[in-house]
């Protein structure tokens, strides 16, 4: 009988899904905001990287709202997790020789292709989010596979997560100081295209994201680590 | 290129479908590890390498990770 009302809810749910998705004109040139983006985004923004210059120009504030949830989380698993005491040092194998030197040789590269990542943002594919999710999965190697007791350092991490905030936010708010009066307005001049420089304040945003969402993900990951 | 995304979607069905099926929990996570990373070769090939770097990423890496840490705090097989 339960499950008899469950399928068909699932019925009603799909057959509702169904019918509101079919009068939404997929693939067709209907869509004016998406032909503006793609065919006026060069000029606007300067980034080659259209993703990009809908992330970070056209909808920066979206962007620094999804910063902000982030950061609330982080915040939130370590309220959490400091009234956790912490748990006496299990019984563990040691790492061998050639895992531990592995991890030790691809932990300064891995860092590297995350910041080339959140660097090279508004040129090809990658920006800080991403690149910030590279950076916080070489520490997740680091603390798998080399069993030494390393920690993230506490005053580097808190410095480059309040900074890259910090630097989001007042780069917005200068943009509606100085510029044609709206927040996070590309004040900078938009330079030449398709180099590293260019595209006014959108590599500068997408570097600041990259080392706040690096820092926030491998903070998580030192919080969950430090109970286990 | 259809019969890659076919072998793809099918290998993606099958691993999500043992993930559910699966006792031993640590093996679950790896199934459906294998299922973000095939996501991620899947939106490689539509054309949204973006997106395909975030799920490989937070899907296969960072996600995977913290299932593997909860795991190791509790118990390991599903009774």
């Amino acid at each position: 009988m339960r499950k008899l009302s469950i399928i068909i809810v699932l019925i009603i749910i799909g057959w509702g899904i169904i019918t509101s998705l079919q009068k939404i004109p997929f693939g067709s040139s209907r869509a004016k905001l998406a032909d503006h983006y793609i065919n006026e985004g060069k000029e606007e923004t300067g980034a080659a990287n259209i993703v990009t210059a809908v992330v970070v120009s056209y909808r920066s504030l979206d962007t620094l709202g999804e910063v902000t949830v982030l950061f609330l989380a982080t915040i939130g698993l370590g309220a959490v997790l400091a009234t956790i005491k912490r748990k006496s040092e299990r019984e563990s194998e040691k790492a061998s020789l050639i895992l531990s030197t592995g991890c030790k040789l691809l932990f300064p590269l891995i860092l590297l292709f995350g910041a080339y990542i959140f660097i090279h943002g508004h040129l090809t594919p990658g920006g800080g989010f991403q690149g910030g999710a590279v950076i916080a999965s070489a520490f997740v190697l680091m603390y798998l596979g080399c069993h030494e007791e390393k920690r993230i350092n506490e005053t580097g991490s808190i410095l480059s997560e309040s900074l890259g905030g910090l630097v989001f936010l007042s780069i917005g708010l200068i943009g509606l100081a100085i510029g044609t009066g709206y927040f996070l307005n590309n004040f900078l001049p938009k330079g030449e295209f398709n180099t590293l420089l260019s595209g006014g304040i959108i590599p500068i945003i997408y570097i600041a994201i990259g080392f706040k969402v690096g820092a926030e993900l491998s903070k998580i990951i030192d919080l969950l680590m430090e109970e286990s | 290129m259809i019969i890659i995304v076919t072998l793809l979607v099918i290998a993606m069905l099958a691993s999500a479908i043992s993930a559910y099926i699966f006792k031993d929990l640590l093996s679950a996570v790896i199934a459906s590890c294998m299922v973000s990373l095939i996501a991620a070769v899947l939106f490689f090939l539509l054309h949204a390498p973006d997106v395909a770097m975030a799920e490989a990423s937070i899907g296969a890496a960072l996600v995977t990770a913290v299932f593997v840490i909860a795991i190791r705090r509790t118990k390991r097989y599903e009774e």
